[in-house]
């Protein structure tokens, strides 16, 4: 595929556990194009942040391990480089943000040193002009004084002051993407609000391309273009996000739609939910693995795993079932 | 901060009078007093003696007499006399007055040393080689940790880990016959007893002739005492640090593609800092007092010696003012400790 920014063929992640292996990432493939914003969407331990940073190396390993995939960006495999030459990949052009505002920052050092680093490793700045530019940073993600503030530690700000901190360190070195991890799941819903438009408005202005992972569908539907499902560690549908909150091709999907409470349906209705919790998978299953908790569930579901097929155009989906119709495909 | 240190410092008078009070009640519940003997003493001499240091009082009144000079700032217009019963440790002349404070009591045993000239003569030796044994033991036992720590499950970790079971199992007492058999007597490096300062030291504490001729003395007793707790401070420094760098904000400061070395240094450092400083203040205060065996091999005139002396022998004033000294010691070290705290983690303030 052309001009792909981020190409991820085959990705899989491993845990080895005092219990067995864990496999984590089971061969996902992801492309990503300049400027696209992406959902990745799934429950808590689907393998959506452990993807993520198995890409950057940032995995703890041990116990963690890449043991297959390749992961291209402008046209080098990240997987295959060295701890130096990642790092100077980490921060500069791939970011992150992380999901707990409150864990993520370390608590003895000033806010302004914290988003300075960056600046001073990557692009070689002196202290002087490395606190310039932290300034205008926090500017821009609106912290109100940023120039007092800057010698201010994370415990002095609130959680989503923190989080618009954790934005400008992440976007320090303009970095072509941006994966946020999360971000908002820690926060209130008005806070929620405020840091995705930022987020939006920060795009705009840069135009760099966001991986957002969330498990929060609503939030997914107001920013990405396309989205992909996560389940055990699997891509189960992929699709743009109209096509896939129109005409939801999986049942896993189906579920996660139905649980969302709708501001148009009857007040009497009960918040659906998905029964059960998603596996933690040591061998590679031989089944697919959303089957023990698929209601639509046929005997094939139960002998082998379905791979991602076209269903519609500009949609794939890893199931032997159309549960719009309950048949097997 | 400051109102906070002068309430510790209140506190300390706290922790002197339950001390005392515990200390003064067991040493006269013990079978036994100071002029008992093997061949005991003629009646006469014991009625004396115990006359002269009012051991016939009831002990209601020993005691309040013992906390009253010690405790409370005595002014007076009377001239200090050369009594070993009016020894002050604070003595100033105010003009026509005498400011006179702490008056810890003469000693039993040593007929003609008060427990204040133990103080000012040993005290200062036993204080010298503790601090030189604590900074010896940061200086060998951090680096092991963090080594062990950064290297973890390697050849270095092992290897860091079994310095430090060896430096926990050796005690002084094999350690410093080895150290003075090896550089004192076969390689003839450092002189195998003595200490390289006399007194009057400077400020009460500290020896004026910094230098070889110091230094040679103390090197050996300082690696003796030192080890061992080295040994333990590698290893909480290991601990400590695993535990931090799974933090989240480590994974942070990789995301933003620090190097290792500024991700370590920088960020997990000052944070795994905490709990072994924590133990820096008891070790402090135990490496000062508790120098017996160290004093005995190198033969050093600390006060190591009165902690375990004083007791066998009975003598009363000198076990309330060891045992206070320990007290007071244990305090300070922990004000320190805390005031270390507040400045290793923003958050911790007090007020």
């Amino acid at each position: 595929m052309p001009d792909l920014l981020l190409d991820i063929r085959g990705l899989e992640t491993q845990f080895k556990t005092t219990n067995g292996t864990v496999h984590a990432v089971n061969g996902i493939a992801l492309g990503l194009k300049e400027g696209e914003t992406l959902g990745v969407v799934g429950e808590s331990g689907c393998g959506k942040s452990v993807s993520m940073l198995s890409m950057l190396k940032l995995i703890p390993s041990p116990p963690g391990k890449v043991t297959a995939g390749q992961a291209f960006f402008s046209g080098q495999d990240l997987l295959k480089m060295s701890n130096e030459e990642i790092r100077h990949i980490r921060g500069s052009q791939i970011s992150m943000i992380f999901q707990d505002p409150m864990t993520s920052f370390n608590p003895v050092l000033t806010i302004g040193r914290q988003v300075a680093e960056p600046l001073e490793v990557h692009m070689g700045m002196n202290r002087e002009q490395a606190t310039k530019r932290v300034i205008d940073l926090l500017d821009m993600v609106g912290i109100s004084q940023a120039k007092e503030r800057i010698n201010d530690y994370p415990h002095q700000f609130s959680g989503g002051m923190r989080q618009r901190v954790m934005i400008a360190m992440a976007l320090a070195c303009m970095p072509q993407i941006l994966i946020a991890d999360e971000p908002t799941t820690a926060l209130d819903v008005t806070i929620q609000a405020q840091i995705i438009d930022l987020v939006k408005r920060l795009r705009d202005e840069l135009g760099m391309a966001i991986i957002w992972i969330t498990h929060d569908l609503g939030i997914v539907a107001g920013l990405a273009k396309r989205v992909v499902v996560m389940y055990a560690g699997y891509f189960i549908e992929e699709a743009s996000v109209k096509e896939l909150y129109g005409n939801p091709q999986h049942p896993y999907t189906l579920g996660l739609l139905g649980s969302l409470p709708r501001m148009d349906s009857d007040q009497r209705n009960r918040l659906v939910s998905i029964d059960g919790l998603p596996p933690v998978l040591y061998e590679t299953p031989e089944y697919c693995p959303f089957a023990p908790r698929c209601q639509y569930a046929i005997e094939r579901c139960r002998q082998e795993n379905p791979s991602l097929q076209v269903v519609a155009p500009d949609h794939r989906a890893a199931c032997w079932v159309d549960p719009q119709t309950g048949r097997a495909r | 901060m400051g109102r906070y240190i002068i309430r510790r410092l209140i506190y300390i008078f706290v922790v002197v009078i339950f001390v005392s009070l515990i200390t003064f009640g067991l040493m006269h519940a013990v079978p036994g007093g100071p002029f008992s003997r093997e061949k005991a003493l003629p009646k006469e001499t014991i009625a004396i003696l115990n006359a002269r240091y009012h051991l016939d009082d009831p002990l209601w009144k020993q005691y309040t007499h013992y906390v009253y000079e010690v405790l409370v700032p005595h002014i007076t217009t009377t001239p200090p006399t050369t009594s070993l019963m009016d020894d002050y440790l604070i003595s100033v002349n105010l003009g026509p007055t005498w400011f006179r404070w702490m008056n810890f009591g003469p000693s039993y045993r040593s007929r003609s040393r008060t427990v204040n000239d133990i103080f000012r003569d040993n005290l200062p030796v036993s204080a010298q080689l503790g601090t030189m044994a604590l900074v010896i033991a940061i200086l060998i036992g951090m680096p092991l940790g963090i080594m062990a720590a950064l290297k973890q499950n390697t050849i270095f970790d092992y290897l860091g880990m079994a310095i430090s079971i060896f430096g926990v199992s050796v005690p002084a007492i094999v350690l410093g016959p080895i150290l003075v058999w090896l550089f004192g007597v076969a390689l003839q490096w450092f002189p195998v007893t003595g200490w390289g300062a006399k007194p009057p030291y400077l400020l009460g504490l500290l020896p004026t002739n910094f230098g070889w001729d110091y230094f040679k003395y103390a090197i050996m007793p300082s690696v003796a005492l030192g080890l061992g707790s080295s040994a333990v401070i590698a290893r909480l420094t290991r601990a400590s640090l695993l535990q931090t760098v799974r933090e989240d904000y480590i994974r942070t400061a990789r995301a933003k593609g620090l190097t290792e070395r500024m991700v370590i240094l920088g960020h997990a450092l000052k944070n795994s800092l905490i709990p072994v400083v924590t133990i820096l203040g008891p070790l402090f205060a135990a490496l000062v007092t508790g120098t017996f065996v160290t004093e005995t091999i190198f033969g050093i005139p600390g006060m190591g010696r009165y902690f375990i002396t004083s007791i066998t022998n009975r003598d009363y004033p000198v076990i309330m003012g060891t045992i206070l000294l320990y007290a007071v010691l244990l305090v300070f070290a922990n004000l320190a400790v805390d005031i270390v705290y507040a400045y290793l983690d923003p958050r911790i303030r007090y007020d």
